[in-house]
Parts: C-alpha cells; sequence; structure tokens
C-alpha cells in the first residue's frame, strides 16, 4: 500500500512539476495563450480541461486496452483516442452548457478546442508508451491536468498584473506575453531531477 | 483482409457506442432556449411598456444576452440595473434619459362617464387589464395594470389617467434592498427560477 501511495505521489509530482506538460514539454500552449487575459476564464478553463483530460486519459486506457490490444490494433491508437477524446469534450460541453451557462458563454470557442489541446492526446498515448496500468492512467491524467491548471492560473494571474503595468509600447501585448511564458518554463525547467522517475 | 475488416469494425462499434452516448447526452442535458435570456427576464419588471425600444421584456432580455445595454428600463430604475450588473457582471450605469425617466409606480384610471367604449385601450394593454366591450364603458383590473401607459396615448377622448399608487396599509412593503440579487425588480416568475437553480 506504502508502496502505491509513492507511486501514485511520484506520478502527480513528476507530472505537475517536473515533466509539467505546458512548460517543459510544450503541449497545450494555445488555450495557455488564448485563455489567460483573466483569471477567472482561466480557472474555469483548468477545471474544464482537468475534467477532460482526465476522463479521455481513463477512457482511452480503456479503449486501448479492452478493443485495440486484444485483436492487435495497437496501429490504431492515434485515430481511436481522437475520437474518445472528441466525445469526452462534446460531453463536458454539453454538461457545461446545460449547468453553468455564464462559463459556457466565458469560455466560447475554447471549449471545444480542447478537442485540439495536444497535452489531451498527449497523456493519452504517453499513457501508453509508458505502459501505464489503470490506476496509474488516472493519475498520470490528473497530474497532467494539474499542472496545466497551475501553469495557466498562475500565467493569467500574472498578465492580469501585466496589464496594469508599464510595459514598453514594442513589447506590449502578446510579445511580453512569450517573454513572461519563457521565464516561467525557465522556472520550471529548474524542477528537473527533483524525481529521478 | 480479416484484420482489415476486424479494424474497420472495431472503429465502427466504437463510433456507433460513441454516438449513442453523445445522442442520448444530448436529449438528457437539453438546454431549452438560452438559460441566461431566462435569468435576465426574472430580473425585469414585466411592464410589457416597451420603453426601451423593443416590444416587450422577453425581447430586451434576449438583445441584453446578446450585448444590448443594461440602461434602458425606466419601470425597472436603478435597481434593475444593478441586478443585471450583477448577473451579467458588468458596470452598474445610471438610467438613459432617452427612453424615460424612473416613475412612482401607477395605475391607469379610466374616468367612466366619459368612456364611449372604443376598445382602442383594450387592443393595447399588454396585460390584458383593460375590461370592456364595443360600444360598453370600460374599466382598468388595476391588480393586473402594470403602469406602463401604452392605454393613455390611443385614448380619443382622454379619459385615462395615469394615478399614483398611493401606499396604504394593506399594500404596503418592506423597501427592496438594491444590493441583494434576490429581492429586487419584481417577483413575478422567481419563485419558479429559484427551484429550477434548486434542483
Amino acid at each position: 500500500m506504502t508502496g502505491a501511495m509513492t507511486d501514485f505521489l511520484l506520478i502527480l509530482i513528476s507530472t505537475v512539476l517536473v515533466n509539467n506538460f505546458v512548460l517543459v514539454q510544450f503541449l497545450g500552449l494555445c488555450p495557455f495563450m488564448g485563455v489567460s487575459n483573466k483569471l477567472e476564464t482561466a480557472m474555469g478553463m483548468s477545471l474544464a480541461t482537468t475534467f477532460v483530460l482526465t476522463l479521455s486519459s481513463v477512457c482511452s486506457y480503456l479503449v486501448y486496452s479492452a478493443l485495440l490490444k486484444p485483436f492487435g490494433l495497437e496501429y490504431l491508437q492515434t485515430i481511436a483516442f481522437i475520437l474518445v477524446i472528441a466525445v469526452v469534450v462534446q460531453f463536458t460541453e454539453m454538461v457545461v452548457h446545460k449547468t453553468s451557462p455564464m462559463l459556457y458563454k466565458l469560455l466560447g470557442i475554447f471549449l471545444p478546442l480542447i478537442t485540439t489541446n495536444c497535452a489531451v492526446l498527449g497523456v493519452a498515448l504517453l499513457n501508453i508508451k509508458k505502459q501505464n496500468g489503470f490506476v496509474e492512467s488516472i493519475a498520470y491524467g490528473f497530474g497532467a491536468a494539474v499542472g496545466f491548471s497551475l501553469a495557466l492560473v498562475l500565467f493569467s494571474a500574472i498578465r492580469e498584473r501585466i496589464a496594469v503595468a508599464d510595459v514598453p509600447v514594442p513589447f506590449r501585448g502578446a510579445a511580453i506575453g512569450m517573454v513572461t511564458a519563457g521565464l516561467m518554463s525557465l522556472a520550471f525547467m529548474g524542477f528537473a531531477g527533483l524525481v529521478q522517475f | 483482409m480479416t484484420t482489415v475488416i476486424t479494424a474497420i469494425l472495431i472503429l465502427f462499434g466504437l463510433a456507433v457506442v460513441f454516438g449513442i452516448i453523445l445522442g442520448y447526452a444530448s436529449i438528457r442535458f437539453r438546454v431549452e432556449g438560452n438559460p441566461i435570456v431566462d435569468q435576465i427576464d426574472a430580473l425585469l419588471p414585466q411592464t410589457q411598456c416597451g420603453q426601451c425600444g423593443y416590444p416587450g421584456c422577453r425581447p430586451y432580455a434576449e438583445a441584453i444576452a446578446n450585448g444590448d445595454a443594461i440602461n434602458k428600463c425606466p419601470p425597472g430604475g436603478q435597481s434593475t440595473i444593478e441586478a443585471l450588473a450583477d448577473l451579467l457582471d458588468v458596470e452598474a450605469v445610471p438610467l438613459d434619459a432617452e427612453h424615460g425617466e424612473e416613475q412612482a409606480k401607477t395605475v391607469a384610471f379610466i374616468r367612466e362617464d366619459e368612456c364611449i367604449g372604443c376598445t382602442k385601450c383594450i387592443q393595447a394593454c399588454p396585460v390584458d387589464a383593460i375590461l370592456g366591450a364595443a360600444k360598453q364603458m370600460h374599466t382598468v383590473i388595476s391588480s393586473e395594470c402594470t403602469g406602463c401607459d401604452l392605454c393613455v396615448e390611443p385614448c380619443p377622448v382622454d379619459c385615462i389617467d395615469m394615478i399614483p399608487v398611493e401606499t396604504t396599509i394593506a399594500n404596503w412593503k418592506w423597501p427592496a434592498p438594491a444590493e441583494s440579487r434576490n429581492l429586487i425588480a419584481t417577483d413575478r416568475g422567481r419563485g419558479a427560477l429559484q427551484q429550477q437553480e434548486a434542483h
């Protein structure tokens, strides 16, 4: 039990900090730059992405181990995972639309765009590549989502501060965003070597 | 050859299963109309007076949901504007004077001996609060009247007055606190909306 808990914690720390999907592996940069203008929107996006990432990594693991592997169809994993992710995102969109119209309006086009968030497909494919089990897949997906959320929320908080700062004219807008993201990425690289995983 | 057919069958089956799940979800999580429009509509005073430039409160609610200004409703006044600002998370702005000024609540009153029974006010009334028939005297059901002024204009003999509602012991109410979003504007439809939210 202790071993399982340690494994679980190691996966979480590894995905959230050491191998942060956005700032270290550079996956899912589109929503990272696109939805980070307001902290509130960023939080909504983080929640939606967390839900989608965890659920889709579980679903794609199940599809892989129950359908593709027994029939020797491993080469179809990418197309099958894209199908799974699209369905999970569509489902999430319906639920959000029903339960929170305001959040639905705030997220706008970025909610369906989770489909093309490469972090989601990345997690599903890496789960297979790392030969993660069922529980490990959940932990890996959840950890990746928490890492994504952490990076997005931190970044949007910084951008809100930058919006009122006296930035030199040529750097305003996207340019200062890129510079900030680069600096954050450097900071997260500092976690390398924290866990050998 | 068999592997190709298995691959096609498996992917097809997967797609069919997902299609069924999504189809069920779209029925289970169906959104009737635009829920934000319902929430805005519940905050508007339902006078149906058209002073905002739209043919009633519901069309104005739809216009607000599509980004129109929230300060075009004189009967609702400042408290409605604040409630809308709170709901939509925007700045509360003063009432737009172009659409009229906030007045004390009034009801229409028909001076009955001057009424010629032309039914023009009945056609104008948006809430069907005027009782009468052709060549018969008309009268206003004051509990239904929203005080929207729309019947005053069409009357050919000018026998309709707008009388301010006097506060009596029977109809006096505590003033609605402007800050709270549950107690402002009208109570009409609010109970049903809150029940929906509770579910």
